[in-house]
């Protein structure tokens, strides 16, 4: 069909493409697309192959292979020939996330990352991060656990309206 | 080149080996926690090791040629062919003994790490750019347990220090610099381990002085395990991990 009878992809079918990867959902956040998360590094063509560029969000994310299989499947359904790269440099990081992507977080109820964070920081032992409460927006919140339901996740507690929130922790 | 290349695969073994030992012992603990919050950050932590390990076994293949891929690597090499240290195969004995190993191990490759940020092998770089941020949250996590178990009850305290008489003399292993891999240090490709003690020993310093934790004289250190000597208890982790494969080569879900 499109890509494959040509030999060649348009800069149209490209965008058509680009298009059809950047709305694939992460299996584990349905609400995020790859394109909110700044997984989905570029889309490219290659010799009539559209080649969709992803980066794991963290080494051992179980979601990785999820997402890739996804991608080339809605690519393949729009009717290109595409295969699926995994790009590991430069490394990604949660300031890739869209500011889409964070609203749309907070609008689930995940307080998203922050955005000034040194990378590789993580302050010293027993301090916490402040982190605002997604409900109702209050500081005083406390941390229960750094590692939560999925590995980009933290698990906190707010004081205030008494609600367990999911934080997603900077990376 | 071709020389260096041999050396850089040996190398990249050498550390996927030592994730993936130490992420398959704490991957055991999942359902056997203490408490629910350590029942998914042990697993987490497993996650982020065992995802380093195929990464570095991914990249060690592709350098090799292609002829085996990480799952060859992982899972049909015999024990002798492992060349990760002893203090990662060590079985698991209680959670202080599993923070306690978590820990020390976490000390040694956040420097590394760090490091090899600047490596003049790019794909190692950016392996290394992932893997410096997770292992900050495993020092953070497993320093705060050994600074609550060691300065807290009699119990934990008694606990905690055994694990360090125990885990303590294998330790120095961390940091034995494999004259094989001398000119990968010499080419800026990883950094010299040898070099890295004094940070490691800071951090543990200072974690253990809030613990109220001594630390040991070491009399034996014992080694080994980059040179293929194992432990009893090894073998047995091997059986576990590879069987499936063993039994039903070539097996996929």
């Amino acid at each position: 069909m499109r890509g494959e009878t040509s030999g060649s992809v348009s800069a149209s079918q490209l965008r058509v493409a680009t298009a059809v990867a950047e709305a694939v959902e992460d299996p584990e956040l349905p609400f995020l697309t790859v394109k909110d998360l700044g997984i989905l590094r570029g889309v490219i063509a290659d010799h009539g192959v559209v080649v969709a560029q992803v980066s794991p969000t963290y080494s051992g994310c179980p979601a990785v292979s999820v997402i890739e299989d996804a991608v080339l499947a809605a690519l393949t359904e729009a009717g290109f020939t595409a295969r699926v790269e995994r790009v590991l440099s430069p490394p990604w990081t949660t300031g890739f996330i869209t500011d889409e992507g964070r609203e749309k977080l907070l609008a689930n109820g995940i307080a998203p990352p922050a955005v000034d964070t040194a990378e590789g920081s993580v302050e010293p032992f027993f301090s916490q991060r402040r982190v605002n409460c997604p409900q109702c927006e209050s500081a005083d919140t406390q941390i229960i656990s750094e590692f939560g339901s999925t590995p980009c996740k933290a698990q906190y507690r707010c004081n205030c309206c008494r609600e367990p929130f999911d934080h997603f922790k900077c990376h | 080149m071709a020389g260096n290349n041999t050396q850089l695969v040996s190398m990249l073994v050498q550390i996927a080996d030592d994730h993936l030992i130490l992420g398959h012992r704490l991957s055991e603990w999942c359902g056997h926690a203490p408490m629910l919050e350590e029942d998914l950050s042990m697993p987490n932590m497993a996650l982020d090791l065992i995802g380093q390990a195929r990464q570095l076994y991914t990249l060690a293949a592709e350098l090799e040629g292609g002829q085996r891929t990480e799952d060859d690597l992982a899972y049909l090499r015999s024990d002798r062919e492992y060349r990760n240290c002893l203090l990662v195969e060590k079985g698991n004995v209680d959670f202080a003994h599993t923070m306690l190993k978590q820990f020390y191990f976490a000390a040694f490759m956040k420097p590394f790490w760090q490091q090899s940020l600047n490596s003049t092998h790019k794909a190692f770089a950016a392996i290394a750019g992932k893997a410096v941020k997770e292992i900050s949250y495993h020092i953070r996590h497993c320093g705060e347990w050994i600074i609550r178990l060691g300065d807290g009850t009699e119990e934990s305290a008694a606990r905690t220090r055994a694990a360090v008489a125990e885990l303590h003399p294998y330790t120095q292993e961390l940091f034995w610099m494999d004259p094989r891999h001398r000119s990968l240090v010499t080419s800026g490709v990883i950094p010299d381990v040898s070099l890295i003690a004094s940070d490691w020993q800071s951090t543990v310093d200072r974690v253990f002085r809030e613990a109220r934790l001594s630390v040991p004289d070491v009399e034996y250190p014992l080694s080994g395990g980059r040179e293929g000597r194992h432990t009893e208890e090894f073998g047995l982790l091997l059986a576990e991990l590879q069987y499936m494969q063993r039994t039903y080569p070539g097996a996929q879900w």
